[in-house]
């Protein structure tokens, strides 16, 4: 069948082509935004850190092309987050300017990219590298854009904790890649990050409970209310100072690193306190506060980890962990 | 030729505007820069595993 008529006008069916095919306005800008960038520096250092403190010699090269493999694939899982999430993204004032949600790009384009990015990041990194990293990034991706963004995020106030683990992974994928396996080490990084997570996103969520509310997403604030947000935050912070140390404890990280767990990790405990026990009016810019030194405590955990190793520091932990290591 | 490829058609089609335009001409840079980036890397790691590059561990 013809698409032009008699006339030279165009047939309704490529007529209908033409509306729909509305040609892009996303600039390169647009989709270096779908991969989070900001969540993907984070994922990089950690894994960094994962390929450093792992034991043997790792060609430069191929640990670089390591990190490229896992940070395309986080990106990859952040684009296909944006696409399932743009109606939530949309109602958000903290999210309504991402490329999805905002128009400049369509979801089907960002679900390509996003499957297209994670397919090579886990093909390459498991050709290249080794099978274990590469299904160790597959997943992660799996875990992040099917697990966290289609079940957990609308379905359960405990979203953030489980889907934490998606965070926790690029560390023990570093180890993976320079190791072949999966050592206690890479475990203990993957918890220290995996009890960070939910101090980290609640504080955030404190002072976001309007926009979580809007866009009907169970978030704890939401869900249980300030009082309880805050009690949790102290309880997981709890937990997070000694998680934090046990790479020091266990003899797997030297002194230095021991000395910014245990700084830190106070330092989170009594801001957590501080949160739990400031007034209703003023317990927002605590909870800010506690969401920018959660950043600094875990930068700063990896960056004395991976500096440790790079001047050769001896291990210094207490000795009954040289008997568990 | 068919009759309908040989008469033009009396609508434009898809015309773009000078925004789409720079919008698509920054994306075809990107385009290039990542498929340079990715042949280089590709390269690289062919270098330096040599003959072995497909021989991998677990």
């Amino acid at each position: 069948m013809s698409l032009a008529s008699e006339n030279g006008a165009l047939a309704s069916p490529l007529r209908a082509e033409i509306a729909y095919a509305e040609p892009s306005m996303a600039g390169a800008g647009d989709y270096v935004a779908l991969l989070k960038p900001r969540v993907m520096s984070l994922v990089v250092f950690t894994a960094l850190a994962g390929l450093v403190v792992a034991p043997g010699h790792m060609h430069p090269v191929l640990a670089f092309f390591a990190l490229v493999c896992i940070a395309v694939g986080a990106g990859a899982a952040g684009a296909l987050n944006m696409w399932y999430d743009a109606d939530i993204d949309a109602v958000m004032s903290r999210t309504a300017d991402r490329p999805v949600a905002a128009g400049r790009v369509q979801p089907g384009e960002a679900l390509a990219f996003g499957l297209t990015l994670a397919g090579f990041s886990v093909v390459f990194l498991g050709l290249m590298i080794n099978l274990l990293a590469a299904g160790l990034l597959a997943f992660t991706i799996f875990f992040y854009a099917v697990v966290y963004t289609m079940w957990l995020k609308r379905w359960t106030p405990q979203n953030i904790v489980i889907g934490g683990a998606a965070g926790a992974f690029p560390p023990m994928i570093g180890w993976a890649a320079a190791t072949g396996g999966i050592g206690l080490e890479s475990t203990l990084l993957f918890l220290v990050i995996f009890f960070w997570t939910p101090p980290h996103f609640w504080a955030l969520s404190l002072y976001r409970a309007d926009d979580y509310l809007r866009a009907n997403v169970p978030m704890l604030p939401v869900v249980a209310g300030e009082a309880e947000t805050r009690r949790q935050i102290l309880l997981y912070s709890l937990v997070l100072a000694p998680v934090g140390m046990s790479p020091w404890l266990l003899g797997t990280a030297g002194l230095a690193y021991g000395a910014a767990a245990t700084f830190g990790g106070l330092v989170m405990v009594v801001l957590a306190l501080q949160l739990y026990l400031a007034p209703r009016h003023t317990a927002e810019p605590v909870a800010k506060r506690l969401f920018g030194i959660s950043i600094v405590y875990l930068f700063a955990l990896f960056a004395v980890l991976i500096a440790e190793r790079a001047l050769g520091v001896q291990h210094f932990g207490i000795p009954f962990g040289r008997v568990l290591a | 030729m068919s009759f309908a490829m040989e008469r033009q058609p009396s609508e434009p089609g898809i015309v773009l505007t000078a925004a789409q335009k720079r919008q698509r001409r920054s994306r075809s840079i990107a385009i290039a820069l990542a498929l340079g980036v990715f042949v280089a890397l590709i390269f690289a790691v062919t270098l330096v595993k040599g003959p072995g590059v497909l021989v991998r561990p677990l």
